[in-house]
């Protein structure tokens, strides 16, 4: 961690299982094939502690995810015909994702 | 989804902040992202991260997020309304023992005014429940049927430690030498180590005591209050003589013999009120008379008792261990020990990041047993019948023992929840409870505002030296495998 250092025995215990975290992610993601009904990826939400740095699929990435994949077609708009440019303000979701907008048909 | 700050304790050391993370009672260094963030989110109510972030320049919001997301993995910062881990559990019962404090024998031959023992707040009773006296001395066939007691009900563990305790110890030295050479012959057939231990007022240290507890390596606590004045002024002979002049000469030759070889050996000072400052007996027992380190405990007993302390008392106190631990910090810093023992148990825990349900052993790893083999609590508690945890004839009444865990458990005590200091304190020691409340799951609240501000100089102490000499950390993490000496030195105490 980079903010929160660690100083006790007990902090890095959970420091280290945070860590852990990040890095069965990482090869794990690369292996999933891409496109909707391949793949599972529990829980999207947020993790125990509340954050979702460590997630398999966190809120930042499912967002693409829905939209190029079809894997959550209801949460984001119809970019095929409708809203081609819903997600311009948004290049990189982990950086910009409070900057998109609702969009209203 | 709102979020907002769990409980923990914010301190500096050298101008750096750091938290005490109550839930999990992990230490962290904060940086200035950090602390801001906590300054944000600690309303009760909670705040959305979303029109947070926005508030910041756009450069510093990455790094906002990153350190959002750490806060959360300390479980320094929570969503709003999150379910919280269920109360009330229990290790898996029957939990094994680690210690067993065998009260070999209930006479003493000091009569010092304070003593919970035969003072006005005792709980013992020196009759059994059917109303017949109890044996003033315990028998060698019982304190070795307790050492198979304890050898059989410690299964998964390997080492084990028995406690020698009182009334006055070495009175029934006969059996202290049977039960450890019962012991060490168990031990040595089973391949599990027993460590040993005993408490005592050091009147009967002969030259022949000295050289069994140093070929054991007992680890020995003498109590004894301070310089002479202060050490006669309770702990006293019957005919009120005091026993300073007959105990430090033979602490010094004992302290002498079992230098080379025996295990450090701890004086534990009763505080009363109209003692000497703390520094001042600190130095004269380490420096004058040679113990290796000196553990304070305030007197236990009811508010109106005349040797009760006060609290202005108390508050005086703090100020003299404050000494004591700047004392404690500079030796640290230099890589030297200092005997300073309240501090060093303190600083321990944190380090090691412990977080207790229960505040102390007793009925968990450690129990006491009483002359007549009636297993109790912890030595303080034997022979106080409704506090019996069976015989060890018959064996642990699990169903008494679990009853009183559940009902000891932090979280029932409510008025911890809102602490800070929980992890270390867990409510306080049941005896103290008993003493004050009558009911030992009672939390000790008339001592809270002094455990907190305890526990923060331990935390300031001990950041300190994580800042400036975080290698001496090494010496508060535990050696695998060895029996568990911290639950003998902090609870064995008289």
């Amino acid at each position: 961690m980079k903010h929160v250092r660690a100083i006790n025995q007990k902090a890095r215990l959970i420091e280290e299982r945070f860590a852990g975290a990040e890095d069965s992610v990482g090869p794990l993601a690369e292996r999933i094939p891409f496109g909707c009904s391949t793949q599972l990826a529990p829980g999207w939400e947020v993790d125990s502690g509340g954050g979702t740095y460590g997630l398999c699929t966190p809120i930042e990435r499912d967002l693409y995810d829905c939209y190029h994949s079809c894997y959550w077609p209801a949460q984001v708009p119809d970019a095929l015909t409708n809203f081609a440019d819903w997600s311009r303000s948004c290049g990189a979701p982990v950086q910009d994702w409070s900057s998109i907008d609702l969009v209203f048909p | 989804m709102k979020f907002h700050t769990t409980l923990f304790h914010r301190f500096e050391s050298d101008g750096v902040p750091f938290a005490y993370v109550t839930p999990t009672a992990a230490v962290v260094q904060l940086d200035e992202m950090t602390s801001e963030i906590i300054d944000n989110f600690s309303d009760g109510e909670g705040a959305e991260p979303g029109p947070w972030l926005e508030t910041l320049e756009v450069d510093r919001q990455p790094q906002a997020r990153e350190a959002f997301d750490e806060l959360a993995a300390m479980g320094m910062l929570r969503p709003v309304g999150a379910p919280t881990a269920p109360p009330e559990q229990q290790p898996p019962m029957p939990y094994p023992l680690a210690t067993l404090v065998l009260n070999v024998t209930n006479k003493c031959n000091l009569s010092c005014t304070y003593c919970y023992e035969y003072g006005e707040d005792r709980v013992s009773n020196q009759e059994k429940p059917d109303g017949t006296p109890r044996l003033p001395m315990m028998t060698e066939e019982t304190a070795c049927k307790s050492v198979d007691f304890l050898l059989k009900n410690s299964e998964g563990r390997n080492g084990v430690s028995i406690t020698f305790f009182g009334g006055e110890t070495l009175l029934n030295f006969g059996t202290i030498r049977t039960a450890t050479e019962y012991a060490v012959a168990r031990g040595q057939e089973l391949g599990r180590p027993v460590a040993f231990a005993l408490t005592t007022n050091a009147t009967m240290l002969t030259d022949e005591v000295i050289d069994f507890l140093v070929e054991h390596k007992f680890g020995v606590n003498i109590s004894i209050d301070g310089n002479k004045g202060d050490q006669d002024r309770h702990r006293t002979f019957s005919s009120g003589r005091g026993s300073y002049d007959i105990i430090v000469p033979r602490i010094r030759k004992f302290l002498e013999k079992n230098r080379p070889q025996g295990r450090p050996v701890g004086a534990r000072v009763t505080l009363t009120a109209g003692m000497a400052p703390v520094p001042e007996t600190y130095h004269h027992l380490i420096d004058e008379i040679g113990f290796d380190s000196v553990g304070f405990a305030p007197v236990t007993s009811a508010e109106d008792r005349e040797y009760a302390l006060a609290d202005g008392h108390m508050g005086q106190i703090l100020s003299d261990f404050e000494i004591l631990s700047q004392q404690y910090v500079e030796a640290a810093l230099a890589g030297k020990r200092h005997g300073f023992s309240n501090l060093h148990d303190l600083i321990q825990e944190i380090h090691q990041g412990i977080n207790k349900a229960h505040p102390c052993g007793a009925g968990l790893g450690l129990m006491g047993v009483s002359t007549e083999g009636e297993l109790g609590l912890c030595h303080r508690f034997v022979e106080s019948g409704e506090h019996g945890l069976g015989t060890i004839e018959d064996g642990i009444d699990e169903q008494k023992r679990s009853a009183f865990l559940n009902a000891t458990h932090i979280s029932k005590k409510i008025p911890c929840h809102q602490c800070f200091a929980r992890p270390h304190c867990s409510g306080g020691c049941y005896h103290e409870a008993y003493v004050r409340y009558k009911d030992p799951a009672a939390p000790n609240l008339h001592y809270c505002d002094w455990i907190r501000a305890w526990t923060d100089l331990g935390l300031r102490s001990y950041a300190a030296i994580a800042q400036g000499n975080p290698e001496f950390l090494r010496n508060y993490e535990s050696a695998s495998g060895a029996p568990a000496p911290a639950i003998e030195k902090d609870e064995v105490n008289r």
